[in-house]
């Protein structure tokens, strides 16, 4: 049976186009953008995309306020968005598996522990804790995927221990350990296999919470000042939002799509994995 | 029972509360960054460097530094900000009402429009309304209230410019209040006309943070609207020849509301954090927009006093949703 195909699953094709096109734009930066996103040009301020009057065709989606290309530096924003997405949900990640794994499978005094700190830090909104952090370790790249590693291994730690809680009073948990099979292979061959297509979910929406956390500090600016970033984008448009729209129309828009399309990643990639889903 | 359950989730709420102040502790004098470097001119001498260290304390030992914090917060005392030089508690408690009335008229709007979307969609269960909705719903709550209060700013603010994209209120419109709720008093004194010029701003702010929590609350209880459906006593209704949508309002909504409350409840704490980004993007002087201030200017004192404003408020926030769980469910009261 097919699980791939546009008509099987439309959101893991989506999802995989959206991821894609981020990957290119990271990867071939250089070779995709026309300008170099933090060259400016001051003859050419303000310049308005192609489909509208006024425009210069050397500048396909625009100008900014100091004249730099709008497309290139959406392209170039991907860097960073790509980097912190990818390496700060994959911290989370494993922080948050490794723990919620531990404490949902031993309990006691290790599942104590953890769901208690795990509480303490959701009784903070999360973007307070970003904000925050950064302010005091100060503006960076590094600055920004610590943030993200600290507001999102909580919520990936808490499904994943809720998860295995239930799973480990399941047949094939407790036949395991009857037939005397170590706790580090019960983990890795009996769990974690079966914990896959949540992964999978939780790794989409992490990512895609990471490309928010990143453009929200970076609009603050407390991410890299030497980078394009679309958060800074949006900063920089906001004071001539009457007078040009579309620089933050633009950034906000990527952002949005990215967003929705990691999310659909995420939700397709279970589908596809997911036996029970395969229907 | 409710007095001493009252007591005892009072009480439960210290620990947290206490894990909260020890992280903000921790994580604003451990993590490297010298707030005095900031503060101090360059020609200022060490001798300079360290009087202002000993101002603030910042000389002491980390254990005597967390105690003497601990009593100054006893007292309301948070200390003097940095960067405004004005009492941390008093700048607090100022901007703290206007944060209020925005989370406050997002969860009446969020609730509004959610018990009406729920209704909508299982009464025209089917057709294309409830096709919307759903499209609508999955939209909505993926992307976050940053991305929605830009999107709104966009939209409504400059491409249709219908409402205003910054502030609570034209600073060329008297405003003869005493509180600093301004929309609840204008609405408490009658004055209606100065509430119509109040609301508009609060329109755009209150919708960005409500359109996830929206859709939460419609897919919640549209579940449990049509599990609610498909009871003995629903069907019983029917047969005595009560019309759909009078089970639909006086049968099965009232049983359908509990799981919803419940969810929505959790998300409120959300919706409040929310506020942080959401004061910034729209210029809305609550204590959210102060905290963009006093991070910039690493002001430790102000963000402590923020931080700790918005933790007390979840822990609030949270004994009221379960106070409210207790008075909405009978199984919960009676037990």
């Amino acid at each position: 049976m097919r699980v791939w195909g546009w008509r099987a699953n439309p959101r893991l094709v989506f999802g995989a186009f959206v991821a894609l096109l981020l990957l290119v734009c990271t990867l071939f930066a250089p070779l995709l953008a026309p300008h170099d996103p933090m060259d400016q040009d001051l003859l050419n301020q303000l310049r308005p995309p192609v489909v509208m009057t006024g425009n210069d065709p050397a500048f396909a989606l625009g100008t900014d306020e100091l004249g730099r290309d709008l497309f290139s530096r959406l392209i170039y924003g991907a860097q960073p968005a790509v980097l912190v997405m990818v390496v700060g949900a994959t911290l989370s990640g494993i922080v948050g598996v490794g723990l919620g794994l531990l404490a949902g499978y031993f309990g006691g005094w290790i599942d104590t522990g953890v769901s208690r700190v795990v509480e303490i830090f959701m009784s903070f909104p999360p973007m307070l804790i970003a904000i925050v952090l950064a302010a005091v370790i100060g503006p960076g790249l590094d600055t920004v995927i610590i943030a993200v590693v600290v507001i999102g291994w909580t919520r990936v730690c808490r499904v994943i221990r809720g998860e295995v809680l239930a799973m480990r009073e399941l047949d094939f948990v407790t036949s395991a350990r009857a037939a005397g099979v170590s706790h580090l292979r019960i983990i890795f061959h009996e769990l974690v296999p079966n914990l896959a297509p949540l992964l999978a979910v939780l790794f989409g929406l992490e990512m895609g919470r990471a490309v928010v956390t990143e453009a929200v500090l970076a609009f603050i600016g407390f991410s890299s000042s030497d980078i394009a970033t679309w958060g800074a984008m949006i900063a920089g448009g906001r004071s001539y939002l009457y007078q040009a729209w579309w620089i933050t129309a633009l950034p906000v828009a990527v952002i949005a799509l990215s967003v929705l399309g990691l999310n659909a990643l995420g939700d397709g990639l279970r589908q596809a994995t997911d036996p029970l889903l395969r229907r | 029972m409710s007095g001493s359950y009252l007591a005892k989730r009072l009480l439960l709420t210290l620990p947290t509360l206490f894990g909260v102040i020890v992280i903000i502790f921790v994580l604003l004098r451990v993590v490297p960054g010298d707030p005095i470097a900031m503060m101090v001119p360059p020609e200022a001498g060490p001798e300079d460097v360290a009087r202002l260290r000993a101002v603030y304390g910042l000389d002491k030992s980390m254990v005597q530094q967390f105690a003497i914090f601990l009593g100054a917060l006893a007292r309301g005392d948070f200390g003097t900000s940095i960067s405004l030089k004005q009492d941390v508690f008093g700048l607090v408690v100022g901007r703290l009402p206007a944060t209020l009335e925005l989370a406050l008229v997002s969860i009446v709007f969020s609730l509004a429009a959610g018990l009406a979307l729920a209704l909508i969609a299982t009464h025209l269960r089917g057709r294309w309304p409830e096709w919307l909705i759903d499209g609508f719903n999955s939209v909505a709550l993926a992307l976050p209230e940053f991305l929605w209060a830009l999107l709104l700013v966009l939209a409504l603010g400059v491409l249709v410019p219908l409402l205003p994209i910054s502030g609570r209120f034209d600073p060329a419109v008297e405003l003869p209040l005493a509180t600093q709720f301004y929309l609840i008093e204008s609405l408490v004194r009658g004055d209606f006309s100065l509430a119509a010029h109040l609301l508009p701003y609060l329109i755009m702010p209150a919708l960005a943070l409500s359109l996830p929590l929206i859709a939460v609350i419609t897919r919640v209880l549209k579940s449990s609207l049509q599990d609610a459906l498909a009871q003995d006593y629903v069907l019983f209704a029917r047969i005595n020849g009560f019309s759909a949508a009078r089970i639909l309002v006086r049968y099965a909504l009232p049983n359908a509301l509990i799981p919803a409350i419940t969810v929505a409840g959790v998300h409120f704490i959300f919706l409040v954090g929310g506020t942080v980004l959401v004061e910034l993007i729209f210029s809305y002087p609550g204590i959210g927009n102060m905290l963009y201030g006093a991070a910039v200017y690493r002001d430790l004192p102000l963000i402590q006093g923020v931080t700790i404003a918005f933790a007390v408020l979840f822990v609030l926030l949270n004994l009221l949703i379960d106070l409210l769980y207790l008075v909405i469910n009978p199984r919960v009261r009676h037990s």
